[in-house]
């Protein structure tokens, strides 16, 4: 149980909302990451992919969610068209930020449809290139509202391969799961996913109780790290200064 | 050499029920909405489309012209979810085979190549290979011995593609950011039909682009279709955006009243209607 998460929202002035949290821990995502490709997919994962490149991975390289590798200011320095995007996924030098409409213990990660896949009762997305990013590059999910309709104990549909299922394929690697709640991995002897931090204002049992399976919980669950008064300014003023993040996570 | 020009209802009407119809763009962007149209006017159907999937897929979806879809996905991108495409879903009325984008890329590619088929490094451990189990793997011959999925060639009877300019030839130009595989789904099919916003004389081509902007050589293509706003309401940079407004309308209406309002007529009488709905 968690010596360091207690109860209690940070209200003071200044300090870091909710999603200034889930921003930071997005940006982490990429530390020491190299000069790859990030593709954050969400408005949060986005102002964290750029916070990272501003911040300490100044290497990174980010799209323009379309055709162009861009910098933080819009300066094109790239050509990535969806044919050299595919390429660059199987070449692994890339590190994809996805959503997932369910998601389970060993990171298997569904966006195609709810209920059986010959008649679903939710047609969603499809698998789109969950199959492929999984198998090359590493892969880290986004969930902005943590619950178990997402961590459920078995997935209607793998598309995002997850560790059970992945035979130890050689590129295959899932880095991360960051939500609303907090950050977790699956640093497990048998990759079973496991609470790496909450954000200030959330205790581990609120975590447990909005996940759908037995989640790893070491004793002691440190908070999220705080942003610096740096990264701060450059999330609200320079990155984000609409705050499209408090609309994807309040508080 | 043969002027390859036509209607899109001529163009159309090469085409048959039953066949395997490749359609280019992605999602809701530079597809080859006039050729849909004109497809939706014809009695074509039973078709298997193959598709980056957008509201080509919902619109033939609606109409019951789908047997069966080949994709990884079918969006509006702006609206996230292609509503008519899933309803046919959840209401059972079309076949899916569902693989990965990738996999739709080297099957597009081992069409081109007249290869049987190519390896590539994914859907292994996901559920593709559960809803598809026809699909085969292969083992690497040489001294890594990783084993692939083996996606077997999508090969096309017919492509329509939509692309910004065209000569009469058959030489399509793409002047935006994504050729997305429009090239490769001409080269993967028997017939390639590519309408264009504007066609121009050959020598115009290369005029104020560069010659990396011709996607598509003759060679390939059957027919050329000059439509203006031909990819409508998709967008067709740079030569226009995408018709948000017309999209929700779309996304909201119930289809038999979109097709009574948008497609009882023909093109003009499509572009009429949306100027005065606009």
């Amino acid at each position: 149980m968690s010596s360091e998460s207690g109860k209690g929202t940070r209200t003071d002035d200044g300090g870091a909302t909710r999603a200034e949290y889930c921003v930071i821990a997005c940006a982490e995502t990429w530390r020491d990451a190299g000069e790859i490709l990030a593709s954050p997919m969400g408005p949060i994962p986005s102002v964290g992919a750029r916070l990272a490149r501003l911040t300490f991975s100044p290497d990174l390289l980010l799209t323009d969610g379309e055709a162009l590798i861009v910098r933080p200011d819009g300066t094109v320095e790239g050509w990535l068209p969806y044919r050299a995007h595919l390429e660059l996924v199987t070449g692994g030098r890339r590190h994809v930020m996805m959503g997932a409409s369910q998601l389970d213990r060993f990171g298997n990660q569904n966006i195609s449809c709810i209920g059986d896949w010959a008649r679903p009762t939710r047609q969603l997305l499809g698998v789109r290139g969950a199959p492929v990013n999984t198998l090359n590059n590493p892969t880290s999910y986004w969930i902005p509202r943590h619950s178990r309709r997402v961590f459920v104990e078995k997935v209607d549909l793998v598309c995002g391969v997850g560790y059970d299922r992945a035979a130890g394929a050689r590129h295959h690697r899932l880095a991360r799961v960051v939500t609303d709640l907090g950050v977790l991995d699956f640093a497990t002897p048998d990759h079973a996913m496991r609470l790496v931090s909450v954000h200030p204002g959330v205790s581990v049992e609120q975590v447990r109780e909005a996940t759908g399976f037995d989640l790893v919980v070491p004793d002691r669950v440190p908070y999220t790290r705080e942003p610096t008064a740096a990264e701060l300014r450059l999330i609200r003023e320079v990155i984000d200064p609409d705050g499209i993040r408090a609309r994807e996570v309040a508080g | 050499m043969a002027d390859k020009t036509m209607t899109a209802e001529e163009a159309v009407s090469r085409l048959e029920s039953g066949m395997t119809l490749g359609i280019g763009g992605w999602g809701a962007r530079r597809k080859p909405m006039a050729l849909v149209r004109a497809l939706l006017r014809s009695p074509v159907t039973d078709l298997t489309v193959v598709s980056y999937g957008g509201p080509d897929v919902g619109m033939l979806a609606a109409a019951g012209r789908i047997r069966r879809l080949v994709a990884a996905f079918v969006t509006l991108d702006s609206i996230p979810l292609e509503p008519h495409y899933r309803a046919a879903r959840e209401s059972g009325s079309l076949e899916l085979t569902e693989i990965d984008e990738a996999m739709f890329l080297w099957g597009l590619r081992a069409a081109a190549h007249r290869l049987p088929f190519l390896p590539v490094r994914a859907g292994l451990g996901s559920d593709v290979m559960r809803i598809n189990p026809g699909l085969r793997t292969v083992t690497s011959p040489y001294d890594d011995g990783e084993t692939f999925v083996a996606m077997p060639a999508l090969r096309l009877d017919a492509a329509l593609v939509h692309v910004n300019r065209a000569d009469r030839l058959g030489n399509g130009q793409y002047l935006g950011p994504d050729p997305y595989f429009d090239d490769l789904f001409c080269a993967a099919a028997d017939a390639a039909y590519v309408s264009c916003e504007r066609i121009v004389d050959t020598a115009e081509l290369t005029k104020e682009a560069p010659p990396q902007s011709l996607l598509i050589t003759r060679q390939v293509v059957t027919g050329v279709v000059e439509a203006p706003g031909g990819a409508h309401f998709t967008s067709c940079a740079p030569d226009y955006g995408r018709d948000e407004e017309f999209q929700r309308r779309y996304a909201s209406m119930p289809w038999p009243r979109f097709a009574e309002r948008y497609l009882a007529g023909d093109e003009r009488a499509y572009r009429a209607a949306a100027e005065e709905d606009a």
